[in-house]
């Protein structure tokens, strides 16, 4: 009987790829359905970057545009940085679902069953991306609003929007990786923010790191955000870019940062995964 | 060893320092419930968790349904399924859809898991409620969701982790009647549970854990036959007087004693000198003056066996009985 059943049950390498896609699209309709059923979630974890840019424009708008190029705008210098906020953001989502699901027995059960070892990260990875394009697209519409234009033409804006989405995906990883290590809810909620701190608000994001006392500059400097920061305001600003337009040097760094991210948190994910 | 459904061998755990199995050997036979009984902390959810491909031991051997869980893990997950405190269902999802996703991961097609969703929870009177998110359902109907996503592969072993911990008599009493019902078409079942009425009302075989150790293994009466003949069982009127009624009859036996004090009653067991034994203790506690609620001479139940067997009782783990302690719910026929 052993010998049978193994062998009917084994799956050659196409197999086991279809059932990898088909068992991952299950699960992100799973996932996506949470989303629109607790409405409340996506609700506010929107409403609290459209504050950020109300908070950045209104309130220090004012005192960082003496430090801007003549000529600027704050809110299209703010913008490519809320874009990047909103993604990192969003995607903690993904170690807040993975740990709920620890939590409730749910990882258990798909475990439990015969389909493909990946779906659960691959289902919850893309459904959090999926909210966090969302969420990308309504902080545009807020931003054009408040008065926000490309200057470099629309299809180098969409290019910068698609790579706000791409860095949330990489961040969705990270967090995947921090929901199955921490197994708690609020243990992650409250790790990611430690997580994102040092990366989103001691980079060029909100303000030009020219400001920043020389060793927060060299910080910066190598911080993710702030490359892709500056990517996406090349993208949106072109010339104006006050980091200096640089399209092609700084596209290379910020797929090496998006890939290296890949890299690292999907094999580590991946494998603690299996092991939990 | 064909003939056995499931059966493991010296099968070890450790958690860290926690050594949650310390050798653990089943064996279970198709068709038949097998009950794992023992306290919270035994290792009954590590034996599960192993079994159903959740977790590798770290030494020993197990095979379920011809397949070993290790190296045939990805085939033995087409013929188990698991319910219990260790598996759950989607809370945001309704009924319907919970079964119907589980199917797709079965690689049903659309159809066809749609068809099997609505099949299933009609059987499990959900169908009212199977469009209804999962969060509205009362407990004992989140268990029978929960049962029903374990059962949408037709599995050939079926595990059930403490089925019934924390559901109100009536859900409790429907689930037995399911499990009955499961196995009288043909599915093994080995369920965990801390409450010695379970296993004694469900299971054709009772393994008896504790803490990561088989003490005893056998069916319901073999295992009562262990205690020894009969038991006097007594219920003072006064509770403040059990102790000094305790005291006057538990030298009476061949062996010990012991008081539930949680209902107050005293046992004692009497082997095969029931009558002689039963008018002593009526005549020793009459002369103390104190009155009886009820006296007689019952078969053991699975608490004198446990007690027996662990010197303490099954929801005590290592603790010494307090003597007028308030304790914890407690399984007990009723």
């Amino acid at each position: 009987m052993s010998a049978t059943a193994t062998a009917e049950r084994t799956f050659g390498t196409e197999q086991r790829f279809r059932y990898a896609v088909a068992d991952g699209w299950v699960l992100t309709k799973r996932n996506l359905v949470t989303y629109v059923r607790k409405p409340d979630l996506l609700v506010f974890s929107t409403i609290q970057p459209v504050m950020f840019v109300l908070l950045f424009v209104y309130v220090f708008g004012g005192a960082v545009r003496l430090s801007l190029p003549r000529g600027l705008p704050y809110v299209d210098f703010l913008m490519p940085g809320i874009f990047v906020q909103t993604a990192i953001f969003a995607a903690t989502q993904t170690g807040v679902g993975l740990a709920e699901d620890l939590k409730k027995g749910l990882v258990d059960r798909f475990r439990s069953l015969p389909m493909a070892r990946s779906a659960v990260l691959s289902g919850r990875t893309l459904a959090d991306s999926a909210a966090i394009a969302f969420q990308v697209v309504l902080m545009l519409i807020v931003a054009v609003l408040v008065g926000f234009r490309l200057h470099a033409g629309v299809s180098k804006g969409i290019v910068a929007l698609t790579g706000a989405l791409a860095v949330g995906y990489a961040f969705t990883w990270m967090f995947a990786f921090a929901g199955l290590s921490l197994k708690s809810v609020e243990a992650v909620q409250a790790a990611s923010f430690t997580l994102i701190f040092p990366f989103v608000f001691a980079s060029s994001a909100f303000v030009p790191s020219s400001t920043f006392p020389q060793w927060l500059q060299s910080w910066s400097h190598v911080n993710p955000v702030s490359i892709w920061v500056d990517t996406f305001r090349d993208l949106t600003l072109g010339p104006l870019n006050p980091a200096g337009e640089n399209l092609m040097t700084h596209l290379w760094q910020s797929t090496a940062w998006f890939l290296a991210i890949l890299v690292i948190f999907v094999p580590l994910s991946v494998r603690l995964y299996r092991r939990t | 060893m064909a003939d056995q459904m499931i059966r493991t061998e010296g099968l070890r755990k450790s958690f860290g320092k926690v050594q949650a199995l310390k050798g653990v050997n089943l064996a279970v036979e198709p068709a038949s419930v097998f009950g794992l009984l023992g306290p919270n902390g035994a290792g009954k959810t590590t034996v599960v968790r192993i079994l159903t491909t959740l977790l590798a031991p770290d030494e020993g051997h197990a095979e379920v349904a011809g397949c070993d869980v290790v190296r045939d893990a990805e085939p033995l997950r087409h013929v188990i399924g698991l319910a219990g405190q260790s598996a759950a269902v989607d809370e945001n999802l309704t009924g319907l859809e919970n079964i119907e996703m589980v199917g797709r991961l079965y690689h049903l097609p659309a159809g066809e898991a749609k068809r099997r969703a609505v099949e299933i929870l009609d059987r499990f009177e959900l169908t009212e409620a199977a469009h209804r998110t999962a969060k509205s359902y009362s407990g004992g109907m989140r268990r029978r969701l929960d049962l029903c996503a374990s059962l949408v592969g037709r599995p050939t072993v079926l595990f059930l982790d403490e089925p019934t911990t924390g559901l109100d008599p009536r859900s409790r009493t429907e689930m037995w009647d399911i499990i009955r019902e499961l196995q009288s078409e043909g599915t093994t079942i080995l369920l965990t549970t801390q409450y010695l009425d379970e296993a004694d009302r469900l299971a054709d075989r009772i393994a008896v854990i504790d803490v990561g150790r088989v003490i005893a293994e056998g069916s319901p009466d073999e295992l009562k036959t262990r205690v020894g003949g009969e038991v006097l069982a007594i219920r003072v009127a006064d509770r403040k007087r059990v102790g000094e009624a305790a005291g006057a009859v538990l030298g009476l036996g061949p062996g010990g004693g012991a008081v539930d004090n949680n209902t107050g009653e005293i046992t004692v067991p009497v082997g095969d000198q029931g009558p002689a034994i039963l008018t002593e203790a009526v005549r020793r506690l009459d002369a103390s003056g104190i009155a009886l609620a009820d006296i007689g001479l019952r078969r053991p139940t699975l608490d004198d066996v446990f007690m027996a067997l662990t010197g303490h009782a099954a929801d005590e783990a290592e603790q010494p009985p307090k003597e007028n302690g308030k304790r914890g719910r407690r399984g007990r026929r009723g």
